[in-house]
């Protein structure tokens, strides 16, 4: 068994952990206020946006509802919008759900609000594709949830407050973009796909998604492309494994 | 008013949209062939992400410093680089690129 007291968990692994997570947080946290300063600048009172970020917790959708508004657009069509980008969450839910142990609803309702795209990309990619070996999934499912949780409190953390700095402190803030921020999440995605890109058919389903999504972005309407892109997957798992390389079944990780 | 309104049914849906993976399935074995799919869906959402983060602009395909600031981290990920070296890789690239007038 694991020791409950968490001072006692390995320290390799939760330096490495905080060396995860702290990137992420600075990167949210630069999106967090330049969110806090459109927001304001949207029409919403610094109180209002900043409470927006602790109610949506949803980047993106936070950034599309704003920008409806700014355009002068009805603000439940903004909320729309914005809920269409976060469909994607029912898929990511339930990926980040099959590490989650069956605990009290309490616990699940925590968790949910944690669910976020760089607390599950990050607790699943770093962990790779589950172990098919019985015995090697709870240890993944231990580490997939820790990681989990630790990422998800350095978002919340991290977007919350810039969104309050942001929309309190007002026209202090650079653009991000000169610090080439908006390339930092698709570099992250981008490291934490690796483990699928070493087997044929996560490969499979990252090309598929990669097109689906593209081809998808000039025609369809915000946040439908991300959500077709999961059915990469859902092709991927249908192509007989022979058709992908003639390879062999086994596509863990080693 | 309609704002507030507009931001408390975002708020209740998004959540609901979060809650439904983990109140439904979590400690529970799924299907052999849904546990198949939930093991290859993130391949394809993260492989998404990094696309239309990287080439996106609102609802059209252009191509900008971005462009070359992830190929850069693609090369880190290559050379099994620390997630956080990958990830200033490619914000320090894009912002290099940018400083020097492109994109």
């Amino acid at each position: 068994m694991r020791p409950l007291d968490r001072t006692a968990a390995e320290p390799p692994a939760v330096r490495s952990l905080a060396l995860s997570a702290l990137p992420v947080a600075l990167a949210v946290g630069a999106y967090g206020l330049s969110y806090g300063v459109l927001a304001v600048a949207a029409g919403l009172s610094p109180a209002v946006a900043t409470l927006s970020s602790v109610l949506v917790l949803a980047g993106g959708s936070q950034f599309a509802f704003v920008g409806v508004l700014a355009l002068g657009g009805n603000p439940m069509a903004g909320a729309l919008s914005g809920l269409l980008l976060n469909v994607r969450y029912v898929a990511f839910g339930l990926a980040i759900a099959r590490a989650l142990p069956a605990g009290p609803w309490w616990r699940r309702a925590v968790d949910s609000y944690l669910v976020v795209d760089e607390s599950v990309a990050l607790a699943l990619g770093q962990a790779g594709p589950r172990p098919q070996d019985p015995s090697r999934t709870d240890g993944w499912s231990t580490e997939v949830v820790r990681r989990f949780r630790v990422v998800g409190w350095s978002v919340v953390t991290a977007w919350i407050g810039a969104t309050a700095l942001g929309a309190y402190g007002g026209q202090l803030i650079a653009d991000p973009e000169v610090y080439g921020l908006d390339a930092a999440f698709p570099a992250g995605f981008l490291a934490l796909l690796a483990p699928w890109l070493r087997t044929p058919r996560g490969r499979l389903a990252a090309g598929i998604g990669v097109v689906l999504a593209l081809g998808l972005t000039p025609v369809a309407p915000p946040g439908v492309p991300i959500i077709a892109a999961a059915l990469g997957g859902l092709i991927a798992v249908w192509v007989p494994v022979r058709a992908v390389h003639g390879a062999d079944e086994q596509e863990q990780r080693a | 008013m309609t704002t507030i309104l507009a931001l408390v049914v975002l708020a209740v849906g998004t959540y609901l949209v979060k809650a439904a993976g983990p109140f439904t399935a979590a400690g529970r074995e799924l299907p052999a062939w849904l546990d198949r799919l939930a093991n290859l869906v993130p391949a394809g959402l993260l492989a998404a992400l990094v696309a239309t983060q990287t080439v996106v602009d609102g609802a059209s395909l252009t191509l900008d410093a971005r462009i070359v600031g992830v190929a850069a981290a693609a090369v880190a990920v290559a050379l099994r680089a620390h997630f956080g070296i990958v990830v200033l890789v490619g914000a320090g690239v894009t912002a290099g690129v940018r400083a020097l007038g492109w994109g």
